[in-house]
């Protein structure tokens, strides 16, 4: 594992990964995160994304709340019960030892699956593959029906409220596509100071992230694993992340399921229902003619 | 000074503010009943924070109306398609009350297609995109198909529509020479059918699709019920178009059986959704608003639709399942959002699975509390 190599990086190096057709991907490793949201910014600066009015959450350092149409990056403040390193929580206990906690940070993104709910479920083809491999919303076609919001298993996309720039159409990280096409890497893995977020090819970010996590077990964090849903019908994701215990306390879904996986059963229930009730409209006035 | 009276001071009052300065700079905190210690627990809740997992639809009211009203309108032009080929002569040439019902439900069916879009519509982000849904036609996207479904319908069932009447007015006109537009009647004929034909099978997909829209979403209260919401929905919108056309004055057997049909098969919805619970998954079903919408809903499409149907007060029935029909469509909707904002249905859906397609080579005690 490389970290922090600086301006020698491959984070920092341009690339030619859209004109060679190279599938991409991030991985977000939150064992280096500091939670100092450059990212955040970041993306927002180049993406020009409207800010939404601030709200105080209550709840953690985290007041950015969720993923949206006007967030593509999200940092998350988790607070564990569980012991990391030499972090406390002081003596909250009646027994006087120090209580076990963690505190960690991750960004948060769209996942770019490889099987994506949004994509399929956009009855406009505003939402299209990229030649990277990662998933696009054409604004200039997106009419904001809203189908997408309910089709990411990752809460991910949604539609952009009024007053804001764009109202009415639906938004997500674009995953710089247009600074990828011309050879640069995304804002927020630019802007990253300890290279938490990685780009480049999504293969070597698979292996550099497996690498990452016998590092991490070898020096005792024995729940540190890659979340990267390969095993559900969502087939994997652009953008991996490591993580340490339950996926649930990250926000995340145990098992994403892109919801066409119902299409199937749920047409022929409407198949069936139909031709029944032709049938039935049938029968009735044939057997009470008059 | 007024108020309370001063409390004398004395060396125990003053040792005991010496001990709570004392205590404080020894460990860092001091607390008493009615001050707790600074800080505070880690805050609990189910995922992040208690924060959803998946984004709760952005759809208002015009959804739950549309899915009310295309329904009803599909599933009229199914009840014409029925009447029509069990009687064609009868219905595009006579004049008795199977014929007015067939055009009624036309008409029903034609006024249905042409409000369906202008609620749509109002409902899009950027309304005036709205061509942009005839883009594309995508075989996996519901919607893409409940589009093209629509304007098939909307074009068969107005078309139908006119044919019809202006056949009824040439007929009842007693123009015994050449058909109306200057073509043989019986090529009117023949083209009204297959247009009434068309109109029927679209209008039934329409009345059906809308349940397969919600089913094949990552909404829990939806998904858990993907199979059930199509027939569901399909039943509702039968009932309705009798009993809209009931309420018009065409209280005919048929209609009455078909909505005798329509409430049984929604009181086995309702009773099924009552017994067989997913649990977190879909309780946005059983409580909040969403609960008491789909209750209500289920109560008059169902068992009070039924029996009014059985001691023989139809209009009183129609009516009650065409509100239970209605109110039962913002329910869901309502249900929607709230299993869309709550993390633990969306766990709950996955924890049955996650074990077994998830090998992550570590185990942890999970956290206290």
């Amino acid at each position: 594992m490389t970290i922090g190599r600086g301006t020698q990086s491959t984070n920092q190096a341009r690339h030619s990964y859209v004109a060679d057709g190279v599938t991409v991907g991030f991985f977000t490793d939150p064992t280096v995160c500091i939670g100092c949201k450059a990212c955040e910014v970041a993306c927002k600066e180049w993406n020009q994304v409207p800010a939404e009015p601030a709200q105080w959450t209550g709840t953690s350092y985290d007041h950015t709340g969720s993923l949206g149409a006007s967030t593509w990056r999200h940092v998350k403040f988790l607070e564990q019960p569980l012991a990391l390193g030499r972090q406390t929580a002081g003596r909250m206990g009646a027994d006087g030892e120090d209580d076990p906690f963690r505190w960690l940070f991750v960004s948060d993104v769209c996942k770019h699956c490889e099987h994506a709910g949004c994509l399929e479920a956009c009855p406009t083809g505003s939402i299209v593959r990229t030649p990277v491999g990662s998933v696009y919303v054409q604004d200039d076609v997106c009419n904001g029906c809203g189908y997408c919001v309910v089709a990411c298993p990752f809460g991910v996309i949604d539609r952009r409220p009024e007053p804001l720039p764009g109202a009415g159409g639906a938004f997500k990280c674009t995953f710089c596509y247009d600074r990828q096409a011309d050879g640069l890497v995304p804002a927020c893995a630019k802007a990253c100071p300890t290279e938490s977020i990685r780009f480049g090819p999504l293969a070597e970010l698979r292996e550099e992230a497996a690498r990452r996590v016998e590092t991490l077990r070898r020096r005792g964090i024995a729940d540190a694993w890659i979340y990267d849903p390969r095993e559900t019908s969502v087939g994997g994701t652009h953008a991996i992340f490591l993580m340490l215990g339950d996926p649930e306390p990250w926000g995340q879904p145990p098992a994403p399921e892109v919801p066409t996986i119902h299409l199937r059963a749920a047409w022929t229930s409407a198949a069936l229902t139909a031709a029944a009730a032709l049938a039935a409209a049938l029968a009735a006035f044939a057997l009470f003619p008059g | 000074m007024t108020g309370r009276p001063q409390r004398p001071v004395d060396r125990a009052t003053e040792e005991r503010l010496d001990a709570l300065r004392e205590e404080a700079g020894r460990t860092g905190a001091v607390a008493a009943a009615g001050a707790p210690v600074a800080g505070g627990p880690i805050p609990q809740g189910h995922g992040y924070y208690g924060r959803p997992v998946v984004k709760p639809p952005v759809w208002t009211w015009e959804i739950p109306l549309y899915f009310f009203v295309g329904g009803a309108a599909g599933m009229a032009a199914a009840i014409a398609l029925g009447a029509t080929i069990t009687g064609p002569d009868a219905v595009l040439e006579g004049g008795g009350p199977r014929a007015g019902m067939v055009r009624a439900a036309l008409w029903l069916a034609a006024a249905g297609a042409a409000l369906s879009p202008i609620l749509l519509i109002l409902d899009l982000g950027r309304p005036a995109r709205f061509l942009n849904m005839l883009r594309v036609f995508k075989w996996r996207s519901a919607m893409s198909i409940g589009a093209w479904t629509l304007v098939a319908f909307g074009a068969t069932a107005a078309t139908a529509a006119l044919l019809v009447e202006i056949l009824h007015r040439a007929a009842s006109g007693g123009d015994p020479g050449g058909g109306p537009l200057g073509l043989p009647v019986s090529l009117i004929e023949m083209f009204a059918l297959g247009l009434i034909a068309g109109a029927g099978v679209a209008g039934a997909l329409l009345a059906t699709y809308t349940g397969v829209l919600l089913g094949a979403t990552t909404i829990p209260a939806w998904f858990t019920h993907h199979r059930l919401l199509p027939i569901h929905f399909g039943a509702a919108g039968l009932g309705s178009a009798a009993a809209a056309l009931e309420l018009l004055g065409f209280e005919l057997v048929p209609l009455h059986a078909l909505g005798l049909a329509a409430a049984g098969i929604e009181t086995a919805v309702w009773a099924g959704l009552e017994l067989r619970s997913h649990g977190a998954a879909d309780r946005a079903l059983r409580e909040g608003r969403a609960g008491l919408l789909l209750r209500a809903s289920g109560l008059l499409a169902g068992p009070l639709a039924l029996v009014l149907r059985l001691v023989g007060w139809v209009p009183a029935a129609a009516a009650v399942f065409l509100a239970g029909a209605l109110i039962g469509r913002y329910g869901w909707l309502a249900a929607g959002r709230a299993s869309g904002r709550d993390p633990e249905a969306t766990f709950a859906t996955q924890r049955s699975t996650r074990g077994r397609i998830q090998d992550r080579g570590w185990s942890l005690p999970r956290p206290p509390g």
